[in-house]
């Protein structure tokens, strides 16, 4: 694979396919279909593409791979691509969910296909960039520019407050991010350069650590997002389109995470564990409040997005456990998470797309004429939970498992969140598929379509498949974990040896 | 002719160019009539390229007059956006003067001679040289300000600019008076020598006040920016498009040269104004458009704030601020030109809007226009990747060096508020209902338009090669 420049080939394939959609005159059936089928083309290419990197990807490597370099401006900034064990799964992710983003918008986006589907090529073009940038100038590029197309997504296609959730969103994680933009000036003349691999071995002061820690935890904490800064997650989940929702969930909010393992962590490993109980007490108390304010919710899209909030709880908490396990379990319930909470997005745009509400309330007894959306449904609630045999179960164990070897109490409030993720999530099921049909406006509802059925089943099998045998993500993983945490280890210890002489 | 003069005439060749352009057009428009409007506009564009052209090919390092003129990478840097600035603006001038009966053929004769006193300005080296250049650019804006004189908002907003600009041409004179007494020199290279090394008079601190006052309210920074908002609304659009563009270039300039060059050795003292301006002028710029319906005013403020924003790496007292103040400056003149090439460009069949509202659903009935605009708007709040955004890396990458936290963590909150109005004319053109779309836009305003929006989007790619440039001009002082 050496010489296929194939990181920048996976990242810019959609904006050629943006390009080409560009050119088709949007007026009438034909067009729209021909955008639509455009759309799709290139997003599952991008996939196959992608696909070659994990096939092609050393999972004995901890260091990066298909590194990709050229000179971009001045002051040492470069066009830096490359991926390790980290990242590399999220460009799959990324890949992965776009093909069902483009089909679950098939019928349900009638208006502006084009704009449409160009904001999401775009999309995609910035989120693989994000995971695969290796300059910090360039990753915090892909990162911002995420917003633009978002905020078009939300503000056009979204239902009714979608002005008041576009700002709100985009206002919010413009707020964090400035804020780690001037702490990457601030390393960028500590250090001398803005390239990751040489800032990762760079080692800054311990009080600079402080500051910058705290710069990238405003940026990424909002967009992880944790407690108390969730708040603009409900609202752009709920006004989103429903394609608009999965990535949301499945890919934006996994920048966060992304984000502390690759820059928090390592870079600042003194601060990190300086701030972890910080970290510990907010993730506690998103595990804990976000999943009680879940079971208030009546409209269905709100609840999963409060049950992501505490599920990135685990998340967080797992990262800053800072050992192997959590680290892993982090990764591994990102990218569960990532497939479970797309997936309930589109299990409710499922129905959204045949009544046109959330409202729990309107719901009920679907499990009698609509059987196979009923039990796929099923799936994804119990994954949701974090069931065993399901993916979402090994994700929550290990951060648990994680967190435990370092803190025991957070570890037991952090458990009771499973109990409260099964109370909301099953009443949720429960009124929404069991009971009787009673509601006259539901009768005519038919089961999933051909497309939808090619929406869900994938997420399905995966989930199931990952749940039982994992062992494809962890190997992948596993070396530059293991990388990352001797790393953060040797540097506390590193630092506390110093201290005490 | 003393071999002296002759090599100061061929250092101010582009100067020379323009001056005599200038007396030769005011006749050409006097005795040909009615339709002069257009011809001298055109010969005015000509003679501008022809300045711009020498100074490019046949420009060097020099000094000439004495000390009072002064030729290097910098002041042709600086130069060169300015007449690009003037030169687009007259340009876009010539659709609205037919549609909209501003046939004056002085507007483009005042724009030359404003343009001929920026140049002057950004080639000063003398507190006289500077008071001469800036004085010739300022009497020609007054009348210009005031050109539609039929027009009650027109001309209060030349009389509004006259009466502040003649106090703040007063204050800079007392401080170019005070300087002279405390240092005994009016050249900026004998001013800085007599600085250097020697006690530090508060008298002098006085004339710096003074001097920096006059010089910020050229670039409108706060607190002497309130002529900005009325003139720019009340002026005719074009002449708003050429108060945006070219005279910012050349203030900025003038104030990076007195304050690097003059004033280098007493560097701490006027730091602490600009990094106070400079707050002043983001926080005002960002929080007071918020409330704007008129999209000139808006970008009245938008401009105020932006001058904040480059004065952040002037701050920095260094030589990567002012690569920064140059490549901001260059970044924000192609962005005010595109957004005033669409102002331009909202015309409906009972002739120009100004209101943002007219804006709705620009997204369905004129997509394309609605599209580069946005990109505008982005590139204004500063989203990467769009150029704005590296305009404001630069200059905070400086102040970041500097050890400006304070300033860079306000400027970086201010950006923030900022966005909202920005976001807030995507949200009119893209979220709300259409209300009916404009005329075609007229080719040279498309042109402006389409260039500036591809220079905004794909300025990630030739920012390396403008970067390398920026910093070659702004080597001179250091």
């Amino acid at each position: 694979m050496s010489g296929v420049p194939i990181l920048s080939l996976v990242t810019f394939l959609p904006l050629v396919g943006a390009f080409l959609i560009l050119l088709i005159r949007d007026d009438g059936d034909a067009a729209r279909r021909n955008i639509r089928n455009v759309a799709l083309l290139t997003t599952v290419f991008t996939f196959a593409v992608s696909l070659l990197i994990w096939i092609y990807f050393d999972n004995n490597e901890a260091g990066f791979q298909f590194v990709e370099k050229f000179a971009w401006l001045d002051s040492g900034i470069s066009y830096h691509m490359g991926v390790d064990g980290i990242s590399m799964l999220f460009v799959i992710l990324t890949t992965f969910l776009m093909p069902l983003c483009i089909l679950a918008s098939w019928d349900s986006v009638e208006k502006r296909v084009k704009e449409y589907m160009i904001s999401f090529l775009i999309l995609e073009t910035l989120m693989i960039g994000v995971f695969c940038a290796l300059d910090i100038v360039l990753f915090y590029v892909f990162f911002e520019a995420v917003l633009i197309p978002m905020f078009i997504i939300i503000g056009v296609w979204g239902g009714k407050r979608r002005v008041y959730a576009s700002f709100k969103f985009f206002l919010f994680t413009l707020l964090g991010s400035v804020l780690m933009l001037l702490a990457v000036m601030a390393m960028f003349w500590q250090a001398g350069t803005t390239d990751i691999p040489t800032l990762l071995s760079h080692g800054f002061p311990e009080n600079m650590q402080t500051w910058l820690w705290l710069a990238f935890f405003a940026s990424f904490a909002v967009k992880m997002p944790m407690w108390p800064v969730h708040t603009w997650l409900p609202d752009a989940h709920v006004e989103a389109p429903t394609a608009g929702s999965v990535i949301l969930a499945g890919i934006l909010l996994k920048m966060g995470g992304y984000g502390f393992l690759r820059f928090s962590l390592p870079m600042f490993p003194l601060a990190s564990e300086f701030f972890a109980p910080l970290v510990f007490a907010l993730s506690v108390v998103a595990i804990i409040y976000t999943s009680l304010v879940a079971l208030m919710q009546e409209d269905m899209k709100k609840l999963i997005a409060y049950s992501s909030v505490a599920h990135m709880g685990y998340v967080t908490m797992g990262i800053f456990s800072m050992n192997q396990e959590g680290v892993q379990g982090a990764i591994f319930q990102m990218l569960s998470h990532g497939l479970v909470s797309g997936a309930l997005f589109l299990c409710v745009g499922v129905v959204y797309d045949r009544m046109h509400t959330r409202d729990i309330a309107a719901y009920g007894g679907l499990v009698n004429n609509m059987p196979k959306y009923a039990v796929a449904f099923l799936i994804f609630t119990m994954a949701n939970v974090g069931l065993p045999g399901t993916s979402g179960f090994v994700g929550e164990f290990l951060t648990l498992f994680g967190i435990f070897k370092v803190n025991t109490w957070v570890a037991l409030l952090a458990a009771t969140g499973v109990i409260l993720s099964a109370a909301y999530a099953l009443w949720l099921y429960r009124r929404v598929v069991f009971g009787a049909l009673t509601k006259e406006s539901l009768k005519g509802l038919f089961d999933l379509s051909g497309r939808e059925k090619v929406v869900l089943y994938p997420l399905v099998i995966l989930v199931i498949f990952y749940g039982v045998y994992p062992a494809p993500v962890f190997d992948a993983t596993a070396a530059s974990v293991k990388a990352l945490v001797n790393n953060v280890t040797v540097s506390i210890d590193a630092a506390q040896t110093a201290a005490a002489n | 002719m003393t071999p002296e003069l002759l090599s100061s005439l061929s250092l101010s060749m582009p100067e020379l160019i323009i001056a005599v352009g200038a007396m030769a057009l005011l006749m050409i428009g006097v005795f040909s009539g009615e339709r002069a409007n257009t011809t001298v506009t055109g010969l005015a564009v000509a003679l501008l390229i022809a300045a711009g052209a020498w100074m490019l090919v046949f420009g060097h390092d020099g000094q000439g007059y004495g000390t009072a003129f002064i030729s290097d990478p910098f002041a042709r840097f600086m130069k060169l956006l300015t007449l690009v600035g003037a030169v687009v603006t007259l340009i876009m001038s010539v659709g609205f003067a037919k549609a909209e009966k501003f046939d004056k053929f002085e507007f483009p004769v005042l724009a030359m001679l404003a343009t001929l006193g920026m140049l002057l300005m950004i080639s000063a080296n003398d507190m006289l040289a500077l008071y001469l250049g800036l004085e010739l650019q300022s009497l020609a804006l007054y009348v210009i300000a005031a050109i539609n004189r039929d027009n009650v908002r027109s001309t209060e907003a030349g009389l509004k600019y006259f009466v502040l600009g003649a106090l703040s041409s007063g204050m800079l004179l007392y401080g170019i008076s005070l300087v002279y007494g405390y240092t005994g020199h009016t050249s900026f290279e004998a001013i800085a020598a007599a600085l250097t090394g020697g006690e530090r008079q508060l008298g002098l601190v006085f004339g710096l006040v003074f001097v920096l006052a006059g010089l910020c309210f050229k670039i409108s920074a706060v607190p002497f920016h309130m002529w900005t908002p009325d003139v720019y609304e009340g002026a005719p659009t074009p002449v708003t498009a050429f108060f945006a563009a070219a005279p910012k270039m050349a203030a900025m300039a003038l104030i990076v040269r007195v304050t690097m060059g003059a004033f280098e050795p007493i560097g701490l003292d006027w730091q602490q104004i600009i990094v106070f301006v400079s707050i002043a002028s983001m926080v005002l710029g960002a929080f007071a458009a918020i409330g704007q319906k008129n999209i000139k005013r808006l970008m009245a403020y938008s401009s105020i704030g932006h001058m904040g924003y480059a004065l952040v790496g002037l701050a920095a007292n260094s030589e990567a601020g002012v690569r920064g103040v140059v490549i901001y400056m260059l970044i924000y003149l192609v962005m005010t030109l595109g957004t005033f090439a669409f102002i331009l460009a909202m015309r409906r069949k009972d002739g120009n809007v100004e209101q943002i509202g007219d804006l709705a659903g620009l997204s369905s009935t004129n997509p394309m226009m609605a599209t580069i605009l946005t990109i505008l708007m982005f590139s204004l709040a500063g989203i990467p990747p769009l150029a704005g955004f590296w305009g404001k890396w630069y200059v905070f990458l400086a102040a970041i060096d500097a050890k400006l936290y304070a300033l860079a963590v306000i400027g970086m909150l201010a950006s923030v508020v900022g966005a909202y109005y920005y976001l807030r004319i995507i949200k009119i053109m893209w979220f709300d209902e259409p209300v009916g779309g404009f005329q075609p836009m007229a080719g040279e305003l498309r042109l402006v338009l389409g260039l500036s929006g591809i220079f905004v989007l794909f300025y990630v790619l030739i920012g390396g090669p403008v970067g390398q440039m920026a910093g070659a001009a702004a080597k001179t002082f250091f």
